[in-house]
């Protein structure tokens, strides 16, 4: 790890004022992505602004039509949070699957939403439900947030506040480890589906969610050709393998989102 | 940056119960600061890229890995490492027991992390099953692969422990 200033924030204002005046900062929250990459010297910042105890960042709370979760929320305090498993499981189980416990004990919903990991739950819940994410600055909607692998709208010094996740029961997760992984909501009318781990950037499918929101049912995936060029092969998974997969995914969700709506 | 000296951050930590006021450069890890500036050795350091667990302490109460922690950044926590679980009546803690009894340790080297973990699944889970207690203990690998003997000391600790609450 190579030598660099560290701020200790207790304010939104002062963190952002001091990232705005390094040469090249980053903010540190639970650090389960940041410090590995110090010590790898994948990132070798000039400063680091610590924002871990900046009270402003955290809380759960139904805002609106939303829940509003504040982005130092850990993957672990989501999970166990008695008001998201009361008003949104599905987000509880996604967290519960990040990683292992220790990674959830320190890691957070804002800096996983900001490191836009390829292979991220978070991204997947955030694109899959059209979440606002909302920064000091401003609120970003999902479709504008996700530019590709580890890059987002954000600014160099802009700091997610909190993320807004629309209020539903019809959404479900799909988790392959390793692999693929799917995230699909049913809001009113309309369907989303979002895709994590397949590719260089979570991303829609948007014809299978026109296909979902015409007949909300496992057998329309089945018409559904995937462009299995999109998707990586390595070691764990060809692209084939992969995009099979995104059928399976996608299928036990929405068996799983309708059988919730018939009971 | 040669030729200055680094910068240092005053910080205030409780560790098994004891107050320590320090100060440490920006670049030390908990699990250094533990090892190297209070001499507790008991917290191991496996892998320092965030993997096999072995450093495991509680952080405020949660198994984190302190190897993935800025000391500096801490000021006011409570930490505890395998030394601080047994209390002064009780030389081993019940799940130091139950390790002992189950053999739940080959070389022993990643057995500090693999207790620190045990806790934290007791904090989670009433009665934990085998199932849960292999699925939470996905962040802690032991190299010498003593699986089984690691997971029924977790299920016996973890008995013990609510027997005690009970008792």
């Amino acid at each position: 790890m190579h030598e660099f200033r560290l701020h200790r924030s207790s304010s939104i204002g002062e963190a952002v004022a001091a990232h705005g005046r390094a040469a090249n900062a980053f903010y540190l929250a639970g650090g389960q992505t940041l410090i590995p990459s110090l010590k790898l010297r994948l990132a070798i910042p000039s400063d680091v602004v610590d924002v871990s105890g900046i009270g402003e960042l955290k809380g759960i709370e139904v805002h609106d039509m939303a829940l509003r979760i504040g982005a130092l929320e850990t993957h672990a305090s989501v999970a166990e949070s008695p008001l998201v498993l009361a008003r949104m499981p599905v987000l509880a189980s996604l967290a519960v699957r990040i990683g292992d416990q220790m990674v959830r004990n320190r890691g957070t919903l804002g800096g996983a939403v900001a490191n836009n990991d390829p292979a991220g739950d978070w991204p997947a819940a955030v694109l899959g439900l059209g979440a606002e994410i909302r920064t000091e600055r401003r609120s970003i909607g999902a479709d504008d947030f996700f530019r590709g692998a580890f890059t987002t709208a954000l600014e160099r010094d802009e700091l997610i506040v909190s993320v807004d996740f629309p209020l539903t029961d019809a959404a479900e997760y799909v988790k392959f480890p390793f692999l693929v992984s799917v995230f699909v909501a049913r809001l009113g009318r309309r369907v989303r589906v979002a895709v994590t781990g397949g590719a260089g950037c979570v991303h829609r499918v948007a014809a299978l969610e026109r296909a979902l929101e015409v007949n909300f049912h496992e057998d329309v995936v089945a018409a559904w050709s995937p462009d299995v060029a999109a998707f990586n092969s390595n070691t764990h998974a060809s692209a084939g393998y992969r995009a099979e997969l995104v059928k399976v995914g996608v299928r036990r969700a929405v068996r799983s989102i309708a059988a919730s709506a018939a009971r | 940056m040669t030729g200055r000296v680094e910068q240092r951050h005053q910080v205030n930590l409780v560790v098994n119960g004891e107050p320590h006021s320090r100060e440490v450069n920006s670049r030390s890890l908990l699990v250094d600061f533990l090892r190297e500036d209070l001499g507790l050795t008991g917290t191991h350091l496996g892998c320092d890229t965030s993997q096999c667990g072995a450093c495991t302490v509680l952080l405020n109460g949660r198994a984190v890995k302190s190897c993935t922690c800025l000391t500096a950044t801490l000021d006011g926590c409570t930490v505890t490492t395998i030394e601080g679980i047994a209390s002064p009546d009780q030389p081993l803690h019940p799940m130091q027991l139950a390790f002992r009894a189950r053999h739940g340790l080959q070389c022993g080297y990643c057995t500090p992390g693999m207790i620190m973990s045990a806790l934290e699944i007791v904090r989670r889970f009433d009665e934990p099953t085998e199932h849960d207690v292999r699925e939470a203990l996905e962040g802690n690998f032991c190299r010498c692969t003593g699986y089984q003997g690691i997971v029924e000391a977790v299920l016996e600790g973890a008995a013990a422990m609510q027997r005690e609450r009970h008792a």
